[in-house]
C-alpha cells in the first residue's frame, strides 16, 4: 500500500510534517512505513521558461539555438538543444546552470541526479536545458500528455498554460511530494484505502480528520428502469450496489487525480477509469464499470460458474472455471469475474455511451482462493481478499458518482440498486480502564483513554463501559483489542519496563536436551564439527544409497505441496545429508573432514499419513581422511561411556546396510537391542556421491539410547593389591573375531580377569594360509588379596583349553 | 712430616684446579684418596711416626683429606653445574613452532547461538521444551486463532502432508501444547525447526529455526513482556542495546508488537547491516489472545501473558556477520571451524 503525502494532507489538512516525522510517528503508532521516496528528489532550479526565440544552429543541423524568457520581467537565457518538437511561444520546464536534473531522457534516474552546467555545443554557448519528463525523474506513464521523445510541452496542458514564467515548475508539475510504502497487516483492513491511513494519521499527529463529504447525486430518472439485479449467493456476495451513467464525455481526469493516482504508481488513463481507481484507492472498495449497452436484458445475475465453464477476461486470456467461482452475468451470459476481473465483452471502450457502476462486497476468502485456482493477481482481488466492509460499498459508489459529476464525466441516474439481504451493524465492546491498564502495566487515565479512541472514529459509552465499534474495524472484537488501540496511541515506548513479579519457576534444559549436549561434547573432542542440513530429501536419494526396494527407509512421508523433487519427502535417515556435506568438503579439496548432525528423521507409522509420525532424534557422524572404521568404533564406545550405558555392548558384523561395505559395517546392540550402526561407506556410495576417497559412516538412534536407564556412577575402590599379568599369543582362521576370543577369555577366566589389551595382530609368512594370529594382554587381580601364581595358571589352563576348542591354538 | 703432607694438599690443589672435566675429578681423587693413594700411603707410613706425635699427624692427615674432599665436592658441583648449563641450552626449542592439537571439533553456529539464548530465559526460571515438526494444522494454525481459510495461513506459504497434517511453520504450535498440560504458571521457550515454502536463497530456507517464548499467569502485563525482552536483548547483544517495540498484528497475540534493538554493528548510527535505520528487527511478541487462552481452557479473565517468537539464524547471521544464509546448511568445514 502507497500513499503520497499529499493525499493524505487532502484529508489531514493540518499536518506539517517532514517525511521522516511522519514515517517514524506512523510506524510507533501501527502503520508501519517501510520507506518513502520524494518525487522532488535531485530537482535543483527549474523554473517555468518560455521560448522566446528559435534559430538554426551555424554548425550542426541537429541543433537549435532557443533564447528562452526565465522570469515575468523578460529576462533570457540562451539554450542549445537537440529537440526537435519545441515552437517558439512554447513553456517548457527549464533546468538552469547550476540546478540538477533526477536523470538522463534515455536512462532515467541517476544515483545523486545530474548537474547541468553551463557549456558550448558546437561553439555556442548554453546557459542551462529544457527537460522532457525522464529527466524529472518521472515518465509518460504518470505523466501521459508529456511528448512521447522530446522536451515536455507545458503550455500544450491547458491546466499548466497559464503557469507563470519563472515559477517554480516542480511546484506546477506536482512533484514537490512524497510517497509512502506501507505495511499493512492483514487485520487492518480500513487501512488499505488512503481514507483509512489518513484516519491514522489524524490520530497520530493530534490533528483533525476531514474525510470527503459526499453529497447527493442523480437525476430525476430512476436506476431501476435501466438494471436490475438477482444475487443467487448471498453468502458469496454480500451487498452489491449498481448505479448507472449516462451520456458519458471521456477526457482526461484533472490534474490533481492524475498526480495522485501517479503517486501510488497507477497510470492515469480517462476520467471514468481513473475515477474508479481512485475511489478503489480512497476507501479500499474496488469497483467496476461495465458498458451498460453490452449488459442483455437490463438484468445484472451473481450466481456460481458451471464447472468448466469459460470465460474471455477484459485482457483477453481464456479462463476455465469450477462451481467455485463467483460469477456477474447478464441476462444471457457471464461478464465478469467477481471480484477479480471484468470481461472481455462489456468492458467500457472509447465508445461507451452508458454504463453501469458496480461495488459490491464479495466474500473474501472466496476471491482469494478462485484467484489462486485461476493464477490471477488482481488489484481489486487484494482488496477482497481482506474481506471488506459492505457498508463501504454504498459510500464508495456514491463517492464515484459525485465525483463523475464534478468532473463532468457523464450523467448520473437518479437511486441506486442495493442488494444487501443482511446489514452489518455497528459493535459494542465492554471496555473497562482498570482491566487495560492491568494488561498493559500502565496508569492511564480514563479521560486519555477515551481521547485516544475517539480520535480514531470509536465512541465510548463511558457510563456503560461501552466501545462502539463502526463496521470498517471489523479487527476489534473484545477488550485485549481496545488495549491495542489505547496503548498504540499512548506510545509503546512509554509504557514501562518491568519483570513479572509473580511465582518462581525451576527453569532448566529437558533430560534429552541435556543428553544431547552431552553428546555434542563428546564428538566434538573426537574433532566432528556440527553440520546442519534440510529435513526434506529426494526420493531419488533412495537409489544414491542403494537401498533394496523394499527397504524400510523408503517408507517416507511426502509433502503434497514441495518446492521440488530435491524437497518433496521427509528424511527417514540424514545419511543423504551427510553424505552430500562430505562431498561438498570433497569437492572443496578439504582434507580430513569430520562432521556430525544431530537429527530428526520422520518414520511414518502408516501411509498416507493418519497421525503423527515417530519423529527421532539420531546422531549421524561422518568422515573422511584420517581415521577408519576403529576411530569410530571408538567415538561410539566413548559415548555409550560418558552416558554411563555400561551394560552389555556387541558389535555384530554384517548389518545389512546397503551403504556401507559388506566386509566393514556393524550394528551395536545394547543391551540386546540395535542402538547404532557403523561401517565403512560402500564403494557404490561413494561413486553416487562423488566422494572421492574411503569414508565412514556411524548412525546413533539417540531417541532409543536416551530412553535407556542409565547406570549412575558408584566410587569402586582403587586396587591395593597387584595384578598379574600374563600374555598370551593365538592363532586362529581369520574369519574367528577378537570379539568371540575375548568373550571366551573373560568367561573363563571369570572375575579375576580385570582387564584385556589387544597389543598384536599379525597375518603373514609365519603363520598358515588364510590365519591370523592375535596377542593379548592379560590382566588378573583379585579384590582382597594378592593372587598366587597357581590361581592365574589355573584360570589361563581353562581359557586355553577353551580356546582351544573354537580353533584358537596357543602360538609357542 | 707437615711439609709432605702441605706438600700432597698443595699438589692436590693444583690438580684439581686444573682439571678440565668431571672425569678427571674421579682419577684426582683415586691418586691421592684412593686405597694406593698419596694420603693412604701416608698414613700406611704412620709406624713411622712416633706414638706421641701420631694423634697429631692423624689429624693433619684428615684436614688435608678433608680439604681435598671438599674441593673435589666443590669443583663437581661446578662441573655438573656447567654440563647441566651446556645440557639445557642444547636443548633449547623453537617455541614458535605450532603447537599439538587434538583439533575439536565445532558446534554450529545455530547451536552456539541458541545455547546463549537458552541460558539467558534458563536463568529467568524458563523451562526448555520440545514440539513436534510434523505438527497437526489445529496447533499450527486453529488452536492459534488462525481459522480455517484465514488469509494468514496463506502468508506463511505452508508445507502440508495431509489436510490436517502439516510441517509447522512456527514454533508457536508448542504454546498450545505447553498450555493443554494444564499446569499453570508457564515459563517456557521452545527452540525448533519450522518450514516455509521460500526458494533457498541468501536470505531465505525452507528450513529454518525459531525460538518461542510463553509465560502465563496472574498479573503478567504488557510492561513485563518489554522488560524481559530488554532483558534478552542486552544479555544477548550487549550492554547499551537499546530495543524498539512497534505495534503490529499476529492472529494469537493483542496486543502485538515488533521488537526492533539498536543495531549492534553501528551502535544505532546507521550501517549497512541495518540499511542505514540504525535498528534491526529482531523478533515478534505480544500478550497471548484470550481466545487462544481460552481453546487452551485456561480462563483469561484470571491468567495473562506474553509470547514471543525469535528467528535463530537470523540473530546468527548478525552476531556474526554471516552474508548468506545457505552457509548454514552447506557443512563446508572450513565455514564450521570458525565458531
Amino acid at each position: 500500500m502507497d500513499t503520497s503525502l499529499s493525499w493524505i494532507k487532502a484529508y489531514v489538512p493540518e499536518l506539517d510534517c517532514t517525511a521522516q516525522e511522519y514515517t517514524d510517528a506512523m510506524t510507533l503508532s501501527g502503520t508501519k512505513v517501510e520507506g518513502y521516496t520524494e518525487l522532488d528528489k535531485n530537482l535543483e532550479k527549474i523554473i517555468v521558461g518560455k521560448i522566446n526565440k528559435i534559430e538554426k544552429h551555424p554548425d550542426a543541423d541537429k541543433l537549435i539555438i532557443c533564447q528562452v524568457q526565465i522570469d515575468e520581467a523578460g529576462s533570457e537565457v540562451q539554450i542549445v538543444t537537440g529537440a526537435s518538437n519545441v515552437r517558439e511561444g512554447d513553456k517548457v520546464p527549464v533546468v538552469l546552470a547550476g540546478g540538477k536534473v533526477a536523470g538522463d531522457h534515455h536512462n532515467g534516474a541517476a544515483d545523486g541526479g545530474i548537474r547541468i552546467k553551463k557549456g558550448k555545443l558546437r561553439g555556442v554557448e548554453s546557459f542551462g536545458m529544457m527537460c522532457s519528463i525522464d529527466e524529472l525523474g518521472s515518465s509518460r506513464d504518470m505523466y501521459p500528455d508529456a511528448a512521447p521523445d522530446g522536451i515536455y510541452i507545458l503550455s500544450d496542458n491547458p491546466q499548466y498554460a497559464e503557469a507563470p514564467v519563472g515559477a517554480d515548475a516542480i511546484e506546477v508539475l506536482g512533484l514537490h511530494d512524497v510517497t509512502f510504502e506501507y505495511e499493512i497487516t492483514s487485520n487492518r483492513v480500513d487501512c488499505f484505502g488512503v481514507l483509512g491511513i489518513a484516519r491514522e494519521a489524524a490520530a497520530t499527529f493530534g490533528k483533525k480528520f476531514v474525510p470527503p463529504v459526499v453529497t447527493e447525486t442523480g437525476n430525476g430518472e430512476d436506476v431501476n428502469d435501466y438494471i436490475s439485479v438477482e444475487v443467487q449467493d448471498s453468502e458469496l456476495c454480500k451487498r452489491y450496489t449498481a448505479r448507472v451513467v449516462k451520456n458519458i464525455r471521456l477526457a482526461p481526469s484533472p490534474e490533481w487525480m492524475q498526480r495522485r493516482l501517479a503517486s501510488v504508481g497507477i497510470r492515469p488513463i480517462n476520467n471514468i477509469v481513473d475515477i474508479t481507481n481512485y475511489v478503489m484507492e480512497e476507501y479500499s472498495q474496488p469497483m467496476h464499470a461495465y458498458d451498460l449497452d453490452r449488459i442483455e436484458d437490463k438484468k445484472i445475475v451473481v450466481r456460481k460458474a458451471e464447472n468448466g465453464e469459460v470465460f474471455k477476461t477484459l485482457d483477453g486470456q481464456e479462463r476455465t472455471l469450477d462451481d467455485t467461482m463467483l460469477m456477474i452475468c447478464d441476462g444471457r451470459k457471464a461478464v465478469g469475474l467477481a471480484g477479480i476481473m471484468g470481461g472481455e465483452n462489456s468492458m467500457i471502450t472509447d465508445d461507451v455511451k452508458t454504463m453501469l457502476f458496480e461495488a459490491a462486497t464479495f466474500d473474501g476468502t472466496n476471491i482469494r482462493l478462485s484467484g489462486k485456482k485461476l493464477g490471477m493477481r488482481t488489484d481489486a482481488q487484494a482488496k477482497f481478499e481482506k474481506g471488506l466492509d459492505p457498508n463501504t460499498a454504498i459510500e464508495a459508489m456514491n463517492r464515484a458518482c459525485q465525483l463523475v459529476e464534478e468532473l463532468g464525466a457523464g450523467e448520473v441516474v437518479g437511486g441506486v440498486v442495493d442488494y444487501y439481504p443482511v446489514k452489518k451493524e455497528e459493535t459494542e465492546i465492554p471496555y473497562d480502564v482498570d482491566k487495560i491498564n492491568a494488561l498493559l502495566g500502565t496508569a492511564i487515565a480514563e479521560d486519555e483513554m477515551v481521547s485516544y479512541l475517539e480520535a480514531i472514529d470509536l465512541k465510548v459509552d463511558r457510563g456503560a463501559k461501552k466501545v462502539i465499534v463502526p463496521t470498517w474495524r471489523q479487527d476489534l472484537e473484545r477488550m485485549a483489542d481496545i488495549a491495542e488501540e489505547v496503548a498504540r496511541f499512548y506510545g509503546y515506548d512509554r509504557i514501562p519496563m518491568t519483570l513479572p513479579e509473580s511465582s518462581a519457576t525451576m527453569g532448566g534444559l529437558s533430560e534429552k536436551l541435556l543428553l544431547e549436549n552431552t553428546v555434542r561434547d563428546v564428538v566434538e573432542s573426537y574433532g566432528f564439527c556440527e553440520g546442519m542440513t534440510f529435513s526434506f530429501e529426494s526420493p531419488k536419494v533412495y537409489d544414491k544409497l542403494n537401498l533394496a526396494p523394499d527397504d524400510r527407509l523408503r517408507k517416507s512421508i511426502a509433502i503434497s505441496n514441495p518446492l521440488g523433487e530435491d524437497y518433496s519427502v521427509m528424511r527417514t535417515s540424514a545419511l543423504g545429508g551427510m553424505l552430500t556435506s562430505l562431498a561438498t568438503n570433497f569437492s572443496r579439496r578439504n582434507k580430513d573432514v569430520r562432521l556430525y548432525e544431530l537429527a530428526n528423521v520422520y518414520l511414518p507409522k502408516q501411509l498416507p499419513l493418519q497421525e503423527l509420525p515417530d519423529e527421532r532424534v539420531q546422531l549421524t557422524l561422518g568422515m573422511y581422511g584420517q581415521g577408519d572404521f576403529y576411530d569410530m568404533k571408538g567415538v561410539l564406545e566413548e559415548i555409550f561411556d560418558k552416558l554411563c550405558l555400561t551394560g552389555e555392548t556387541e558389535y555384530i558384523p554384517d548389518a545389512q546396510k546397503s551403504f556401507l561395505h559388506p566386509g566393514r559395517q556393524a550394528n551395536v546392540l545394547y543391551e540386546g537391542n540395535v542402538v547404532a550402526c557403523l561401517g565403512e561407506v560402500h564403494p557404490q556410495v561413494l561413486k553416487n556421491f562423488a566422494i572421492g576417497q574411503k569414508a565412514y559412516l556411524a548412525v546413533v538412534d539417540l531417541a532409543q539410547l536416551l530412553a535407556m536407564p542409565q547406570k549412575t556412577v558408584k566410587y569402586q575402590g582403587v586396587p591395593k593389591f597387584p595384578a598379574m599379568v600374563r600374555d598370551i599369543s593365538l592363532t586362529m582362521k581369520k574369519e574367528v573375531l577378537a570379539g568371540q576370543i575375548e568373550r571366551v577369555i573373560y568367561k573363563k577366566g571369570g572375575a579375576l580377569v580385570e582387564s584385556l589389551e589387544l597389543f598384536d595382530i599379525y597375518e603373514g609368512e609365519q603363520i598358515l594360509e588364510g590365519h591370523k594370529s592375535l596377542a593379548y594382554k592379560i590382566t588378573f587381580r583379585a579384590k582382597d588379596r594378592t593372587l598366587t601364581d597357581d590361581e592365574v595358571n589355573t584360570a589361563m589352563d581353562k581359557m586355553i583349553a577353551a580356546l582351544k576348542d573354537m580353533g584358537a591354538v596357543l602360538r609357542q | 712430616m707437615k711439609e709432605k703432607l702441605e706438600k700432597i694438599l698443595d699438589e692436590a690443589m693444583t690438580q684439581i684446579d686444573a682439571s678440565g672435566q668431571l672425569d678427571r675429578l674421579n682419577d684426582i681423587r683415586v691418586a691421592f684418596l684412593g686405597k694406593k693413594g698419596e694420603l693412604t700411603s701416608v698414613l700406611k707410613s704412620m709406624k713411622e711416626v712416633a706414638p706421641e706425635d701420631r694423634p697429631k699427624v692423624g689429624q693433619m692427615v684428615n684436614e688435608v683429606r678433608e680439604k681435598i674432599e671438599y674441593q673435589l665436592e666443590e669443583k663437581k658441583k661446578l662441573f655438573e653445574q656447567k654440563l647441566l648449563e651446556e645440557k639445557i641450552k642444547s636443548e633449547t626449542i623453537d617455541v614458535t613452532l605450532p603447537g599439538k592439537r587434538l583439533g575439536l571439533g565445532h558446534r554450529h553456529p545455530n547451536t552456539i547461538t541458541l545455547e546463549e539464548v537458552e541460558n539467558i530465559f534458563v536463568g529467568m526460571g524458563y523451562s526448555v521444551v520440545e514440539g513436534p515438526e510434523v505438527e497437526y494444522d489445529y496447533y499450527n494454525f486453529e488452536a492459534l486463532n488462525i481459522p480455517a481459510n484465514h488469509p494468514a495461513k496463506d502468508e506463511q506459504d505452508t508445507f502440508y502432508i495431509t489436510k490436517d497434517i502439516l510441517l509447522r511453520s512456527q514454533t508457536s504450535s508448542v504454546q498450545v501444547h505447553e498450555m493443554e498440560k494444564g499446569k499453570l504458571p508457564i515459563r517456557m521457550i521452545a527452540p525448533g525447526r519450522v518450514f516455509r515454502s521460500d526458494e533457498v536463497d541468501a536470505t531465505h530456507s525452507p528450513t529454518f529455526h525459531q525460538i518461542e517464548g510463553l509465560v502465563i499467569d496472574k498479573n503478567i502485563t504488557f510492561a513485563d513482556l518489554k522488560g524481559t525482552l530488554q532483558e534478552f536483548a542486552v544479555r544477548l547483544f550487549g550492554e547499551g542495546t537499546r530495543v524498539k517495540f512497534r505495534p503490529h498484528h499476529f492472529q494469537f497475540t493483542e496486543p502485538s508488537a515488533e521488537m526492533d534493538v539498536s543495531c549492534f554493528k553501528c551502535g544505532g548510527k546507521g550501517c549497512r547491516f541495518c540499511k542505514g535505520s540504525g535498528w534491526v528487527e529482531i523478533l515478534g511478541c505480544g500478550m497471548v489472545h484470550p481466545h487462544v487462552l481460552e481453546m487452551s481452557n485456561i480462563d483469561p479473565e484470571e491468567y495473562t501473558g506474553f509470547a514471543f517468537g525469535v528467528g535463530l539464524e537470523r540473530i546468527a547471521l548478525f552476531k556474526y556477520e554471516i552474508d548468506d544464509m545457505r552457509l548454514l546448511y552447506e557443512n563446508d568445514t572450513r565455514f564450521l571451524k570458525q565458531f
